[in-house]
């Protein structure tokens, strides 16, 4: 079921309950959302145990890094119809700013995890207030213009950035209140934490009433402005909120390839960051983290089998953009929907 | 930072005509690849993410056709006609299966291409830089003017993309085709009732601007090295040139392109490593004052 049938089916037993039910019900969701984290973290949480395999962990914390910022990004895309073709920019910019902070002052990891944070906030509604008033096509070319902006600026600022070796040397990473990134451990455990805690925090923005909002102004955005909705802000908000989570997943990167280079802020993370949404699907939550998982695992057994890899990447993409013509977990909502159908039919 | 650099060319009039001669090579060149994905999306409302593809296999095309022929016209006609080709069966076979579908799909497609598209290239011609190298009958002593140096090639390559700007312009404007497609472009619908072959004509109208691209490509192969994923940097900057020009207009295409090429060729002078940085500031600087593009009508 995707969500706006759950919702429109929640709406139907809400007429027929009364209003009062339907808070209790969504409270109850959002307990069972918790819950979902919880279970999905203390699984993550004890694969080390059971397999030995560094390889597995490496994995698990890419798929953290790339999942914030693919799931990030449908929050615009999928949620809000807003097709940016730059957010990886804050992808760089995450891992930049973090390494660089780390690098120049030495504060504790938190205190930079938050300053990090901080500059995505300022440069995320800097772009956001520019970009956000433009319509589709050309917000995506602004969004992949300013994309570019940052990176050719890291290319040419060396003195800062390192140019195009990038920032080499290491990410010192003190010792803090016991938790210590320089052990793979502590790593995946805090890569895990940060994943879940983001996707959880991204899952409240959607089912909030303001993911509401959202999605009102994909389906509809001069309605909702009659409504009394002030749309250029509730942009700009979701703009800055999914910038965050990206610059979470750089942070990660960072903090697992110790260092930053200019191609985190090159236009094709953005452009695999959509891709990885297409090939998960935009109108399940997790479509992203499912894609993810699913372009990394592509990615890392065709590079080992063939030099060819644009070619079997191209002819899987073509598969599910003209062949199923939709992401994996729609297919998979839809394939389950259809299945339940039919029990109930022949139940009959 | 080189502002010394600038000024001091900005004062002697050889520099400035050789700048400013190199700025019109890179514009024009930008232009004729602009110029097909403007009348693509203008047409077809599909923003074609394959075009820098279409630029490299015109080049290659060029380059082999060169090496068996020896003939340069030949050359440039096989660079030409075989993108043409190529574009008409990408855009029969698959682009319009996803016409229907949202830009996402669309753009999906494209971006499945230009990874498959790169890898042939590198399949068949090799991972390794080319050169097709410059053709003996302009292999002359460059022309100076007023005392700056400007190579005989660059004249004709110069005069080639105003002629196609200008057989567009009019071509679009005066002739019952240039109608046909204008009214396509309006209403498809319409026009497939009144009994024109609305498909025939997208399928030529991907062709039209894939053999731009591919012209483009192989007038580059002599002053350009070949290599796979060479049309990435080329379709970029002609995506920055249709924005800042307005989507759908050629005109706004042909000034869009020079004035990259001379913020390209003067900014290389300036600000030696921040040249693509000034063209994406210029482009932002633009949409943020006229977000349709200096020339782009208001979309709906």
């Amino acid at each position: 079921m995707t969500e706006l049938q759950a919702e429109r089916a929640g709406q139907r037993a809400a007429e027929s309950l009364g209003v009062p039910r339907v808070e209790a019900r969504s409270k109850r969701l959002r307990y069972l959302d918790v819950l979902i984290a919880v279970a999905a973290f203390a699984v993550l949480a004890t694969l080390p145990f059971l397999f030995s395999s560094k390889a597995l962990l490496d994995f698990v914390i890419r798929c953290s890094a790339f999942g914030l910022f693919a799931t990030s990004l449908n929050l615009l895309v999928g949620y809000t119809g807003m097709i940016s073709f730059g957010h990886g920019m804050f992808f760089g910019l995450g891992a930049y700013g973090f390494g660089l902070i780390m690098q120049r002052t030495g504060v504790p990891i938190p205190v930079a995890f938050i300053g990090t944070l901080l500059i995505t906030t300022i440069v995320s509604a800097v772009i956001g207030a520019i970009c956000v008033r433009l319509k589709e096509i050309y917000f995506a070319f602004v969004t992949l213009a300013f994309q570019m902006l940052i990176h050719s600026l890291i290319l040419s600022w060396a003195s800062l950035t390192g140019g195009d070796q990038g920032l080499r040397g290491g990410i010192p990473r003190p010792v803090f209140l016991g938790v210590d990134l320089s052990n793979h451990m502590h790593l995946y455990i805090v890569s895990c934490a940060l994943l879940v805690i983001g996707l959880l925090l991204m899952r409240q923005i959607a089912q909030s009433p303001f993911g509401y909002t959202l999605r009102m102004i994909r389906d509809n955005a001069s309605r909702a402005s009659f409504v009394g909705i002030d749309v250029w802000r509730a942009k700009l908000t979701i703009f800055v909120l999914a910038a965050l989570f990206a610059s979470t997943g750089g942070i990660i990167m960072c903090l697992f390839v110790s260092g930053a280079y200019p191609e985190f802020a090159y236009w094709t993370i953005s452009g695999e960051g959509i891709f990885i949404n297409m090939l998960g699907g935009v109108t399940t939550f997790l479509g992203p983290m499912a894609g993810t998982v699913l372009l990394l695992i592509l990615n890392d057994t065709v590079t080992r089998l063939t030099d060819y890899y644009g070619i079997v990447l191209g002819i899987v993409i073509l598969f599910f953009a003209i062949g199923l013509r939709k992401g994996l977990m729609d297919f998979a909502v839809e394939w389950y929907e259809q299945r339940r159908d039919g029990a109930k039919e022949s139940a009959r | 930072m080189d502002l010394d650099a600038l000024t001091g060319c900005l004062a002697s009039s050889a520099c400035l005509v050789t700048q400013t001669t190199s700025g019109f090579i890179i514009g024009m060149l930008l232009f004729l690849v602009a110029v097909g994905l403007t009348l693509i999306f203008g047409v077809l409302k599909v923003v074609n993410f394959t075009h820098g593809a279409f630029y490299m296999f015109g080049a290659y095309f060029a380059m082999t056709a060169y090496q068996v022929t020896g003939s340069f016209a030949l050359a440039m006609f096989c660079g030409a006609a075989g993108t043409a080709i190529l574009g008409l069966v990408f855009e029969r076979v698959f682009m319009s299966r996803v016409y229907g579908s949202d830009v996402l799909m669309q753009l999906l497609v494209c971006y499945a291409f230009v990874l498959i598209f790169d890898d042939v290239v590198r399949l068949i011609w090799g991972p390794e830089f080319k050169s097709m190298g410059m053709p003996t009958a302009f292999q002359v002593p460059p022309l100076f003017i007023v005392g700056g140096v400007v190579p005989p090639y660059y004249l004709l390559l110069i005069g080639v993309a105003l002629a196609v700007a200008a057989f567009l312009g009019v071509g679009l404007a005066r002739t019952k085709i240039g109608k046909v497609i204008r009214a396509a472009a309006h209403n498809p619908g319409m026009v497939s009732a009144l009994g024109i072959n609305t498909g025939l004509i997208y399928g030529g109208v991907f062709a039209l601007g894939g053999m731009l691209a591919g012209l483009a490509g192989a007038l580059a192969a002599p002053v350009r090295s070949l290599t796979p994923g060479m049309g990435f940097s080329v379709l970029i900057e002609s995506f920055i040139v249709t924005v800042i020009g307005g989507m759908g207009s050629i005109l706004g295409a042909l000034i869009g392109a020079l004035l990259i090429g001379l913020i390209r060729s003067f900014g290389s002078l300036g600000f030696p490593l921040f040249t693509d940085g000034l063209m994406y500031l210029f482009m932002v600087i633009v949409l943020v004052a006229r977000p349709t593009g200096l020339f782009g009508k208001e979309v709906a």
